[in-house]
Formats: structure tokens, C-alpha cells, sequence
């Protein structure tokens, strides 16, 4: 496989919140490449930092929050210096976002096809009915039957799944470089998911687009992504190839997960578990971040494990050996 | 047999462990409608599109659970796994059908017994924040049923909690912190806690580890499966996710549109699902195990409750639909033994 | 042998909601200031009989010879008059002080009892549902359709002068405020997952309509009623204003700045403008209170 050329590159991302509790890390030195057509799988528990590591690379972290370092690099261009018009003007043409919740992208008093229209016309100089002719298109993409009727329909009169692939679809109409999903098909049925995956399958395979797949659940990146980044409490606490990540994990928290997933354990066995639980970014332990639910625990631990490697690295000082 | 009117003493019913299951659904239907009132009806005459709303959550289902099993319940979202366990719950009352404990039918208990009976079946919920009353103390969350019926005296009460907090893995010493100050996996234990208190031998589990961190779901399946073993407790475990289910039921019932359509032992129903529906279910569940898959679009149109396709509710997605699938619809039927399904090609052999 | 593990420890102290409530109230400067200013406004209200340098409602202690003394200035017997006096001869500190009395009085007890009938009202239409909860709520609409002003107006003139006439007049126009209020948040509550555990239970119904149900709709009634407080004091001293509120004999703050109004042009400013001052100081702090108390519950009301 050649090297493709990278679109994103996030290093050492810092986004902190200065809470009245105090600071939230919750992005605490977070870097990965993003090549182009390559899904990353981005995995961690509620809190971990997924969703403000989506935020943070479009500039749309909101106060209390804020990028505090490092940078976020567009083919070569740094966004978090990048002024507030310019991220405009990248956001929804080069740089997609689709939210877990649709009604976050849709206006409900809006017609769909206003609103794909519209948004065909703020980034693009075509005429009005060229625009109409790009949504069809995107909407017959996302496997909406009958997307001439359905353009006139307004939000409400769409099922969730329906409605998910909706603001999928508008988020395909500039055909955009990257894409971030933060959980989109959570709350989707798996059939209905299994079909929304299908397209963005095709898509970024057809186009070349990238995207990072936001997600609680490994069995769906471990489907779905080339590479795997899993984080803990901010931090990326191991990134690999799929297949390096899933099958050969290393570090403590990744190989507890894989092992707690029931198919993964003898039926009617106890399942393998993490004791304890996730903890409060406000109250870290200090060092490794897992140390206090680590197994392999040592007194090496109190320090913070630095990631070993960029292509399959992992955050741990006493790393599993291989699994098979 | 005469009732009891102590509210200590148990019910008369038939031991566990006899051929009697111990819950039976019977046609259980429930029908959501509403009438359109007075504004609505006149807005109506004037061409503006207000429909009366009809909709057959649950639709003429049956199903025998025996002590000490555990049965799974899936299904998409809206096809009324929810309605169902909330009828066996006896939150909601059915349309029609009936409930039959231990061989006697719940609406027809005086009203004592009824009580005991519901008592029996505990409901343990999804979002373990909204289930909990955020203005009462944990002691009081778990303590207040069993004081009420009378299975503890105030005085007992205090030991009984740290009892039963004990049972679930929480420290006793928590029994006056309010459920805001619980990470979401120790809430869903005060749930189950609170369920466990007034001794059940029935609990319906309706998503109760889907709405917790990964990591702390395996931790609260593991409770649920030792409590079935340390309290001979039966389960129906509603769930979206196939993996979990197919981990702790014996056998799974999978439902389409307010039917059942495939009944069958998990071990088997996992490996040869029979309905077509069933098929495309195991086959589009995400999997740890399976790398860099290509995933399938769906055909035809996903159907409204609202609207249910004509015959076979299933036909417009089937792959396999025959021309008879469009307007006659299939039963329920069995095509070994204990295994039942509900679909024309079985008509085929 | 159980594998459970004992579940970790859980944040922070013991710390019940009304603790949290306090704390994160008293974390903006502003409503602190409003709230001090409050409790001295009220208490000196309730304290005015020791307080007030003259008892404003005894006409016999009442001089005419000391009408509208400007402000600071003293009678002959050398009895300062700090913020001036009326035409009567009144001390005007005082009479703010006792109106202050008659406004807060008219405003809290209507509120009050507004609270408690449309807490009934609503809870019973959400609660029975049906045909009893559409005719409640469409008498409610009815009513909220009507200014409330004008309904207010309309039962005074059926119903006369004085402070107990105004205080039932207000009732009336705000129950319907309240019974709206509870019956949505009651509705919602009413859905929560808690609500059916408890009815799983089989617990008794009144106890879920009391211990369960209540309890959590109670939050957004108490900021409505906060700011509803306000809102009556100002409806009260307008009535009085309009001159159908309380009588001259006990002057409230509305009837103290109507009775001043004329002379406002002709430099006798203060006898309007200090009862003013009054009026507005006392509305605002309730409403710096009250927009405190929504900001500080409202986040809790999502859960
Ligand atoms: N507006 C905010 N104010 C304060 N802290 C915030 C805010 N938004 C996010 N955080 C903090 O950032 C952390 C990470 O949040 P984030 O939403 O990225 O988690 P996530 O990994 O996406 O979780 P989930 O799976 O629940 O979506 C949280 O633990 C939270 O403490
Ligand atoms: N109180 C209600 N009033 C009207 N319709 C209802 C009510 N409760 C449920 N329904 C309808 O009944 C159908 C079944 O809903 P139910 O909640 O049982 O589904 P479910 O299988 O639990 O779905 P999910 O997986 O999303 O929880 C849905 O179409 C829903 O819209
Ligand atoms: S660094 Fe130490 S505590 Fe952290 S995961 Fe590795 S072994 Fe465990
Ligand atoms: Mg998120
Ligand atoms: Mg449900």
C-alpha cells in the first residue's frame, strides 16, 4: 500500500474547560494523521474527550472550553490559528461534521430542500436549480427512495433513521475532504446502521474522503475502520491498524474492553470486567490515568506513560504481550 | 384455598419447579389511540390533516416463561419491546389478553393477592438517572416499598437496606447519599436494588445496561447473572444488543412490528436463525470480530407502526417475500421442537 | 462469594440538593445583593410599628400644618422628616415603610395562595387526564386570555375597596398562572422512569402523587412564584394608583405615589418618587432572586 498524502494531522491537541470545579482536560495531547480516504475509528468511554476532540478540529469549541495547544493542520494549514471566516468557510464544504442528534444539523421549520439548497449556494456559485439537481443526487446517494418527493418534506415528516441520513447527506453535498461523525448511528437501529455505514463505506472508498467514525462501540470501528484510536480520560491511550488494535492489543484498558465484550466470553460465563469506574477529569490519578483499575499496575505507573510508537502505539509501561 | 389477609403472609401459589410456567402471556395486545377532541375534529372538517391515531404496539403476543429462565427479548426500535414489558410489569394495563402467575390469571386475584403478585414482577429500567426519584435518599429509594407493604418495620428497615445494598455490591455506608452522587453504574445497582427489595422472583430488565460505559456494563451483567443464580430469579431481558443477549438468555424471542416472529433456544437461534427478519438482524450486527466488513443497504422501506404493511409485516424488506407474503399474514407456529417462527417459507418443505 | 466489586467511592461529601441549591446560589454577586436588599426591605416591613419614626395610619398623630415638608427638613416639635412628608402632614419614610407592609403583604399571601390552589388544580388535571383536564385547562386559557388587569379591575368593582378584596382579586387572576405551570411539569415528571418504578411498587397512588410526583414539580412553581410576587406587588400598586385598591386610610406604595402624582410638576417631587424608589427597589431584587433561583434549578430540571 502507498503512502497517501495526509489531510489531517492533529498534534498534541490540547482543549481544556475552566469549570467553577476546576480545569477539565478533556483533550490532553491527542495527535493523529488522517490520510486521505482512511476511516479512523476514534473509541472511548462517556467523558473520554471524543466528542470535543471532534469539536476542537473544527473550531467549535464553545466557553468555558478551549483549545489551549497545539495544533490542527488542514493540508498543511493550522486551524487553531486560523481566523474565525476562514473555518466558515472549510466547515460544511471541506469539513463535515455530522452530529449524533440530526435535529443539531436540520432546521424543522425549513423545507429539506431549502435547506440543502441553501446550503449548496453559501459555498458554491451555481444556479438554483443545479443546486437542486446536487441534493437529489445526495439524497438518492444516502439510499432515500424517491428523493424528489421527499426534497419538498420537511424534518418532521422523516423517521430518525430517516432523518440521520438526511443530515448525512448534507454533509456529502460538497463532497468534503473530511468528515467528522461523532455517533451518529447510536441511536439507530442496526439494520438502519448497517446501511448508513454502507454508504459512508462507498463514499469514502468512491471520493477519497477521510473520515473519523466517533464511537462507544468497538465492534462497530472494529467493521468499519482502518485504524483504531482508543481513548481514556483525554488522552489517546492506543492507536493502531484495525487489525492491530482489535487483535493484538496492548495496552491494559484497550484489552479489558475487548475482553468484557460478551461474545468475546463463554455464553453464560461471567464476563471478563473492569472493576472499578471511570473517573472525574477534574480528580485524576496521577501518572497513568487508568492506574487505579490497571491490573498490570506498578509503581513505574505514577508517571505518565509516554505513547511508544506512531504507526500501533500504545500509552503503558507494562503492555499486555499480544493477545491471539 | 382461602385467602390470607396478612399482607406478610405469601400468596398460595403452586411451587416453582413444577410444569406450571411461571409467567404466561396470553394474547397480550395493547392499542394506543387517541380521540381527537373538539378542535381537532373541527379543524378536520376544514381539510387541515389531523389524523386519529391508532397504533398496535403489541400485537397479540404469547409466550409461557419458566422459573428460573431467562428469556431475551429484540426487536428495532418501536416495535413495542418497551409496551411489552411494561404490561408484564404491570405499569401498563393490556388492551386485551392476559397475564397468568403461576398458573392464575392476574386480573382475576383479589385484590391482596394482585398486589403480592405484582410485587413478584420487578421492572429494572434503562436510564438509571431518570429512574431514580432525584429528592429521595438511597435508604429511602430502597427502603420505602418494603416499609409500606409491610416486609420490614421501620425499625428493620436501616439493616435491611445495608442488606440488600450489600446484595447489589454498594457500600452500605452510602444509604443517605441522593442518586446524584452515583456514578451511572452505581445507580443502576440502587435500581436493581430497589427492585430486589421487595423480593421478586420475576424481573423484567427493559435496556437496563444500555445506557451505561462499556466498561461497567460487563460489571452489571455480571450481577444480573449471579442474582439468578443466588436467588433463582427469571428474567425477560429486552435488548437491542444482539451480543448481550445472546451471552444470557436461554432463549431469545424476536419481535417485528408488535409480533413475535421467531421463539428459539439462544444457542440455536444464533446459529440458524429461521425468519428472514432474524437473518438480517444477526447478519447486520456489528461485531468485534469481524475486520473491515462491507456492510449491505437495506431494501424497501423501513414501515410505520402507524401503518403496518398488509400480510406478512416484514414483506416489503424480505428478500425471500412470496407473492402470498403480501396479503396473507403468517402465524406463529412451531417447526421443531421448541423453536417457533412465523414465516410462509416454512410452508414450503 | 460474590466477584462484585464493592462499588468505589462516590464524589464528594453528603451534600442534600438544598445544600447544592445554596451553594451555587450564593455564587452570583448579584443575586446575593438582591437577596440582602430583600431581607431588609421585608424586615423592615415587618418591623415598621418599631421602626418608623410615626405610626402613618393614626390620623390623630397626623398634623396638617406638617404637609409637604420637603425632604430633611422638621416640624416644630423638631421631629426630623428624612424623606419628607405628604399633604397630610405624614412622614413619608413611614408611610413607606407601613405601604411596604400592605404591598409585600398583598403580594406574598396572594402569591401564596394562588400557589396552593393552583398546585391543586393542575396536579388533579394532569393527573386524572381526559375530559376533566380539558375543561380545566380551557377555563385556564379563557382566563389567561383576558389581561389581567382588566379581570382584577372588574372583581373590585363588584367586590369594593381593601386589603383582603385585593388580595382575593389577585388570587384569582394568578391561580391559573400556577395550575398551567404545575400541570406541564407534572406531565413530564409523570413520564419519568421513577414514577413507574413506583407504580411497579405498587405503591399507593396518593402517596406517588405526594411523595413522588410533588416534590419534583415544586422547583419551577417556586421560581414562577418568585417573580409572580413581584408581579402582584406591581398590579397591586397600580390598582391603587387607579384608585380601586386599598383605602386612603391605609395607604400602600401604588396609593402613596398617586396621591404625590399631582404635585410632581410643581416641585413637590418627593412624595411620588421616594414610594417609587420603594417600589421599584423591592420589584427588582425580588426579580435579581428569582432569575437566580430558575438559572440555578433549571439545569437540575433536565435531568
Ligand atoms: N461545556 C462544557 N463545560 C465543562 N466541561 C465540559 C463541557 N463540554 C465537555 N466537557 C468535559 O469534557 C469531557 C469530554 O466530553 P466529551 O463530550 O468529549 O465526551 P465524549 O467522549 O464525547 O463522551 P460521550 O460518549 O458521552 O459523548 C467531559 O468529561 C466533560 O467533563
Ligand atoms: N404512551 C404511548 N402513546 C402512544 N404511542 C405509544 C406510547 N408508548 C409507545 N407508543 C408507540 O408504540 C410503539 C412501540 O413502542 P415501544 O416503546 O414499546 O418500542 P420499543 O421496542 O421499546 O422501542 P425502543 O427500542 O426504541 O425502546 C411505538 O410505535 C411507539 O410510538
Ligand atoms: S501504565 Fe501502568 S497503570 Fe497505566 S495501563 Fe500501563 S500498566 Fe496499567
Ligand atoms: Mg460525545
Ligand atoms: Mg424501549
Amino acid at each position: 500500500m502507498t503512502r497517501q498524502e495526509a489531510v489531517l494531522e492533529v498534534e498534541d491537541l490540547r482543549t481544556y474547560f475552566f469549570t467553577r470545579g476546576g480545569v477539565a482536560k478533556a483533550v490532553d495531547g491527542v495527535s493523529f494523521t488522517l490520510h486521505r480516504g482512511e476511516i479512523l475509528g476514534l473509541v472511548g468511554e462517556s467523558g473520554s474527550g471524543k466528542s470535543v476532540t471532534g469539536m476542537s478540529v473544527l473550531g467549535l469549541v464553545d466557553p468555558p472550553g478551549r483549545i489551549v495547544g497545539g495544533a490542527v493542520r488542514y493540508h498543511g494549514e493550522d486551524l487553531v490559528t486560523a481566523a474565525e471566516k476562514r473555518l466558515r468557510q472549510l466547515r460544511g464544504s471541506r469539513i463535515a461534521m455530522i452530529f449524533q442528534d440530526p435535529m443539531m444539523t436540520l432546521n424543522p421549520v425549513l423545507s429539506v430542500e431549502t435547506q440543502m439548497v441553501e446550503t449548496v449556494l453559501a459555498h458554491d456559485r451555481v444556479s438554483r436549480s443545479e443546486a437542486r439537481e446536487r441534493s437529489r443526487e445526495a439524497l438518492a446517494r444516502v439510499g432515500i427512495p424517491s428523493p424528489d418527493e421527499r426534497l419538498a418534506a420537511y424534518p418532521h415528516q422523516f423517521s430518525g433513521g430517516m432523518r440521520q441520513r438526511v443530515a448525512i447527506a448534507i454533509a456529502l453535498l460538497h463532497r468534503p475532504d473530511v468528515i467528522i461523525a461523532d455517533e451518529p448511528t447510536t441511536a439507530l437501529d442496526v439494520t438502519i446502521q448497517a446501511q448508513i455505514l454502507f454508504e459512508m463505506q462507498k463514499l469514502c472508498r468512491e471520493t477519497g474522503t477521510a473520515l473519523v467514525w466517533i464511537t462507544h462501540d468497538l465492534a462497530v470501528v472494529s467493521g468499519l475502520a482502518d485504524r483504531i484510536a482508543v481513548m481514556y480520560a483525554g488522552r489517546i491511550v492506543e492507536i493502531g491498524s484495525a487489525v492491530e488494535v482489535i487483535d493484538g492489543a496492548r495496552h491494559p484498558y484497550t484489552h479489558g474492553l475487548l475482553g468484557s465484550v460478551p461474545s468475546r466470553n463463554r455464553r453464560g460465563e461471567p464476563l471478563a470486567q473492569i472493576p472499578g469506574m471511570t473517573p472525574s477529569l477534574l480528580n485524576l490519578p496521577e501518572g497513568c490515568a487508568f492506574r487505579p483499575r490497571c491490573p498490570r499496575a506498578t509503581d513505574a505507573c505514577f508517571a505518565l506513560p509516554p505513547l511508544s510508537d506512531e504507526a500501533h502505539g500504545w500509552r503503558c509501561f507494562n503492555p499486555q504481550g499480544a493477545v491471539a | 384455598m382461602t385467602a390470607t389477609t396478612s399482607s406478610r403472609a405469601a400468596v398460595p401459589l403452586p411451587a416453582p419447579g413444577s410444569a406450571t410456567p411461571m409467567l404466561e402471556l396470553s394474547h397480550l395486545t395493547k392499542r394506543f389511540t387517541t380521540k381527537l377532541d373538539f378542535a381537532e375534529r373541527l379543524a378536520k372538517r376544514l381539510g387541515a390533516k389531523v389524523q386519529e391515531f391508532d397504533v398496535r404496539a403489541v400485537d397479540d403476543v404469547s409466550l409461557a416463561i419458566a422459573p428460573g429462565e431467562v428469556v431475551g427479548l429484540v426487536g428495532e426500535s418501536g416495535c413495542g419491546k418497551t409496551t411489552l414489558g411494561r404490561m408484564v410489569a404491570g405499569i401498563i394495563p393490556p388492551s386485551s389478553g392476559e397475564l397468568i402467575y403461576r398458573g392464575r390469571p392476574m386480573a382475576a386475584l383479589p385484590h391482596d393477592e394482585a398486589r403480592q403478585a405484582t410485587l413478584k414482577i420487578q421492572m429494572v429500567f434503562q436510564d438509571p438517572m431518570a429512574s431514580l426519584n432525584p429528592r429521595l435518599r438511597v435508604s429511602e429509594i430502597i427502603g420505602e416499598a418494603p416499609r409500606v407493604h409491610g416486609i420490614v418495620s421501620r425499625n428493620e428497615q436501616a439493616d435491611y437496606v445495608a442488606s440488600i445494598m450489600r446484595k447489589v455490591g454498594l457500600d452500605p455506608a452510602y444509604a443517605a447519599r441522593f442518586p446524584h452522587q452515583f456514578s451511572g453504574g452505581q445507580r443502576q445497582r440502587i435500581g436493581i436494588a430497589r427492585a430486589l427489595a421487595v423480593q421478586p422472583d420475576f424481573l423484567v430488565c427493559d435496556e437496563s445496561v444500555a445506557a451505561l460505559d462499556v466498561s461497567i456494563q460487563a460489571q452489571i451483567i455480571n450481577l444480573f447473572m449471579e442474582l439468578r443464580r443466588d436467588l433463582g430469579l427469571t428474567y425477560l431481558f429486552i435488548s437491542h444488543d444482539l451480543g448481550v443477549v445472546e451471552h444470557i438468555a436461554d432463549r431469545t424471542v424476536i419481535m417485528y412490528l408488535g409480533r413475535v416472529v421467531e421463539v428459539a433456544p439462544s444457542a440455536e437461534l444464533f446459529t440458524k436463525p429461521n425468519h428472514p427478519y432474524s437473518r438480517a438482524l444477526l447478519d447486520e450486527a456489528p461485531r468485534v470480530d469481524t475486520r473491515k466488513r462491507t456492510f449491505a443497504p437495506i431494501r424497501g422501506e423501513i414501515p410505520s407502526p402507524l401503518d403496518p404493511p398488509a400480510g406478512c409485516a416484514f414483506h416489503p424488506r424480505c428478500p425471500l417475500a412470496l407473492p402470498r407474503c403480501r396479503s396473507e399474514r403468517p402465524s406463529l407456529r412451531e417447526i421443531a421442537p421448541g423453536r417457533l417462527s412465523a414465516c410462509h417459507l416454512n410452508d414450503m418443505q | 462469594m460474590t466477584a462484585v466489586n464493592p462499588a468505589t467511592a462516590a464524589p464528594s461529601r453528603v451534600q442534600t440538593p438544598l445544600k447544592r441549591f445554596v451553594v451555587e446560589f450564593l455564587d452570583s454577586r448579584v443575586a446575593v445583593l438582591g437577596l440582602v436588599v430583600l431581607v431588609l426591605i421585608v424586615s423592615s416591613a415587618l418591623f415598621a410599628p418599631w421602626i418608623a419614626p410615626q405610626d402613618p395610619y393614626d390620623l390623630s398623630k397626623l398634623d396638617i400644618m406638617n404637609g409637604m415638608l420637603s425632604p430633611g427638613s422638621a416640624d416644630m416639635d423638631g421631629n426630623l422628616f428624612w424623606l419628607g412628608s405628604d399633604e397630610q402632614g405624614r412622614d413619608l419614610l413611614s408611610a413607606i415603610l407601613y405601604g411596604l407592609r400592605t404591598s409585600l403583604l398583598v403580594g406574598f399571601s396572594s402569591t401564596t395562595v394562588a400557589l396552593a390552589i393552583g398546585l391543586m388544580v393542575g396536579m388533579i388535571a394532569a393527573y386524572a387526564g381526559g375530559s376533566l383536564d380539558a375543561a380545566i385547562m380551557r377555563l385556564v386559557d379563557i382566563q389567561l386570555s383576558f389581561p389581567a388587569i382588566l379581570i382584577a379591575l372588574i372583581l373590585l368593582a363588584v367586590l369594593g375597596k381593601g386589603v383582603d378584596k385585593v388580595i382575593i382579586a389577585l388570587t384569582a387572576i394568578q391561580w391559573a398562572y400556577y395550575a398551567r405551570t404545575v400541570r406541564s411539569a407534572a406531565l413530564v415528571e409523570r413520564r419519568k422512569e421513577y414514577v413507574e418504578a413506583a407504580q411497579c411498587l405498587a405503591l399507593p397512588r396518593q402517596r406517588i402523587v405526594l411523595r413522588h410526583l410533588l416534590p419534583n414539580c415544586l422547583p419551577p412553581l417556586i421560581v414562577v412564584a418568585t417573580v409572580q410576587v413581584a408581579h402582584a406587588i406591581t398590579l397591586e400598586a397600580t390598582l391603587s394608583f387607579l384608585g380601586v385598591g386599598v383605602p386612603v386610610t391605609e395607604p400602600s406604595l401604588g396609593m402613596l405615589i398617586a396621591s404625590g402624582f399631582d404635585y410632581m410638576l410643581s416641585g413637590e417631587f418627593w412624595v411620588s418618587l421616594f414610594p417609587g424608589l420603594a417600589l421599584l427597589v423591592t420589584i427588582v431584587s425580588i426579580n435579581l432572586v428569582g432569575d437566580q433561583m430558575r438559572d440555578v434549578l433549571n439545569p437540575r430540571l433536565q435531568h
